[in-house]
């Protein structure tokens, strides 16, 4: 790990003008800000990370811990843990979605540490962005090239990839969040300000090498989930190698609101399979009003994964991902029917 | 061979003789000039700072490297040998800790970053008296190791699965054990160990 400047902000204007230099999506940004720290200090000790200083944010915004679940909603401060989120009584009651996103990601250790700001920002899996011998990276060295295209591709994305990257992100919460239409909470330079979720991670463009919306110096503080008569009746689907401590191969969030068998209302994000926190609009449309019979989740499913673009190793991705979203729907046809109010 | 002769020597630890492997080799000018000359630089451009760590219940004040982690001050600053470096980057359990109270990874953790909060590690978990926790018990009463390596970030991770009200079936332990690995594959006398260690523990 290369040297570097330790700061611990004493409070959250002072975090934002320390982090005046960072660019949290940028690899080689000079400035990073630590929260729990368990993406960052790995991508230090293996180089892929240099950054000259680190803004230490938990004195400063650490009381951004709070968890509110009630009619407006569910609001969770950007600081508190992934363990503390998952074990909390009104999420597994009321968006059981968000607290299985949480629970079946990482280790009871990472999530003992892990921020919720921190880890909807965690960095692709990517080998080749990880390991330093590979000279090709657009995310890492930017215009370098992509190692993973010609590489060893078994578990990269085919949705939302382009050829100058098919990095896939990680996360589950995140995946979660895309599809209950969460709002992100920011403190930056100029003030708050409030934004979509959607718009956080971007898009596969010129410029893999920047992965948020971010502005220089601008801190995430928390997550607004809408309330909505789908929330109650959801899951977080993930298939992996391992049954557990894995990064999904596939994953699926649902959440749906049903009149008998017909589908009212339909929230779905995919995991595991795409370049940022996907949601299918295009699946949910196929459902929405329609019976939700087998043959239904399947056309919605078709739907999801009708532009995906394979490589030499993960051709069998959209298959498993149009498996993985028709077992979480029907699977979700099966939970008790939502209790009133949200 | 200097070190054969340590081999000889009653009452020296591997621990000691790697620690004495170790200086000879400095001594000797066996390591690479540039890792010498990274040492001194880090000193002069000021990245030593002083930390306080608060361990099993001790204050120690220290002067450390920015970088080094709480698994690096435990093992290479304390002498408290006990946390395991395994893999170091954060997948498999073995350098487990105690920070306030919750398990966590101390290869992940900046030693800089953890001042003012409580760190437990294996070394403090017998009771005052000497006598082995339950936990500690029940990992020798079924076997729950072969080399033993991963063991004290088993018995910690164990310990804190106990507490958090995860050890209720086998299903359960297996899940919020996962962080933990174990090459020798000991899984199914851990999951035992724990069960016994659960019905032992104080409040459990």
């Amino acid at each position: 790990m290369r040297p570097f400047a330790f700061q611990r902000a004493a409070g959250p204007e002072q975090a934002v003008h320390l982090g005046a230099d960072s660019a949290q999506g940028q690899t080689d940004t000079p400035v990073q800000f630590l929260a729990g720290g368990t993406t960052l200090i790995d991508l230090m000790k293996l180089d892929v990370l240099r950054p000259q200083r680190l803004v230490d944010l938990r004195d400063a915004l650490g009381s951004h811990r709070s968890i509110i679940c009630d009619e407006r909603g569910l609001h969770l401060g950007a600081f508190a843990t992934m363990a503390a989120v998952a074990a909390h009584a009104g999420v597994l009651e009321s968006y059981p979605v968000i607290a299985q996103s949480l629970a079946l990601a990482a280790s009871a250790q990472i999530r003992n540490m892990a921020t919720l700001g921190g880890n909807v920002l965690q960095r692709t899996r990517c080998s080749y962005y990880r390991d330093t011998s590979w000279s090709a990276c657009n995310k890492r060295l930017p215009g370098s090239g992509c190692a993973a295209i010609t590489g060893f591709n078994r578990n990269h994305a085919v949705l939302g990839v382009g050829p100058n990257c098919i990095s896939q992100y990680p996360g589950d919460f995140a995946v979660a969040l895309v599809a209950l239409e969460a709002d992100v909470s920011l403190s930056g330079p100029h003030g708050v300000r409030r934004m979509p979720f959607s718009l956080l991670h971007s898009p596969l463009g010129e410029q893999p090498q920047i992965e948020h919306s971010l502005r220089a110096g601008e801190i995430i503080t928390g997550f607004s989930i809408p309330p909505g008569a789908w929330t109650r009746r959801s899951l977080y689907l993930k298939v992996r190698d391992r049954s557990s401590y894995e990064f999904a191969l596939a994953s699926a969030a649902v959440a749906m609101a049903l009149d008998g068998d017909m589908v009212r209302a339909v929230r779905i994000g995919l995991g595991g399979i795409a370049y940022r926190p996907w949601r299918s609009v295009e699946a949910e449309q196929r459902l929405t009003g329609r019976p939700l019979t087998e043959a239904n989740a399947e056309a919605a499913a078709a739907a999801a994964l009708a532009g995906a673009q394979t490589q030499r190793d993960n051709v069998y991705k959209p298959e498993l991902a149009r498996r993985t979203l028709v077992r979480a729907l029907l699977q979700a046809r099966l939970l008790p029917a939502a209790a009133s109010g949200a | 061979m200097p070190e054969l002769s340590l081999l000889r020597m009653p009452n020296v630890s591997r621990r000691d003789l790697l620690t004495a492997g170790a200086a000879l080799a400095a001594g000797a000018g066996i390591l690479p000039s540039g890792a010498d000359a990274s040492i001194a630089d880090l000193t002069q451009s000021g990245t030593m700072v002083p930390v306080r760590l608060l361990v099993n219940g001790k204050e120690a004040d220290l002067l450390l490297d920015v970088r080094v982690t709480v698994l690096d001050a435990l093992r290479e600053h304390l002498d408290l040998t006990g946390t395991k470096k395994g893999c170091d980057q954060g997948q498999c359990g073995a350098c487990t800790v105690h920070i306030d109270g919750q398990r966590v990874l101390s290869c992940l953790t900046l030693a800089v970053a953890v001042q003012g909060q409580r760190i437990d590690t294996i070394e403090g978990l017998a009771g005052a008296n000497g006598g082995l926790h339950p936990m500690q018990q029940a990992f020798i009463d079924h076997d729950g190791f072969q080399c033993g390596f991963c063991t004290p970030g088993q018995i910690m991770s164990a310990v804190a699965c106990v507490r958090e009200g995860h050890a209720g079936s086998d299903t359960e332990i297996r899940e919020y054990m996962s962080g933990n690995l174990c090459r020798c594959g000991a899984y199914p006398n851990i999951v035992a160990a724990i069960r016994q260690a659960c019905t032992q523990m104080p409040g459990h």
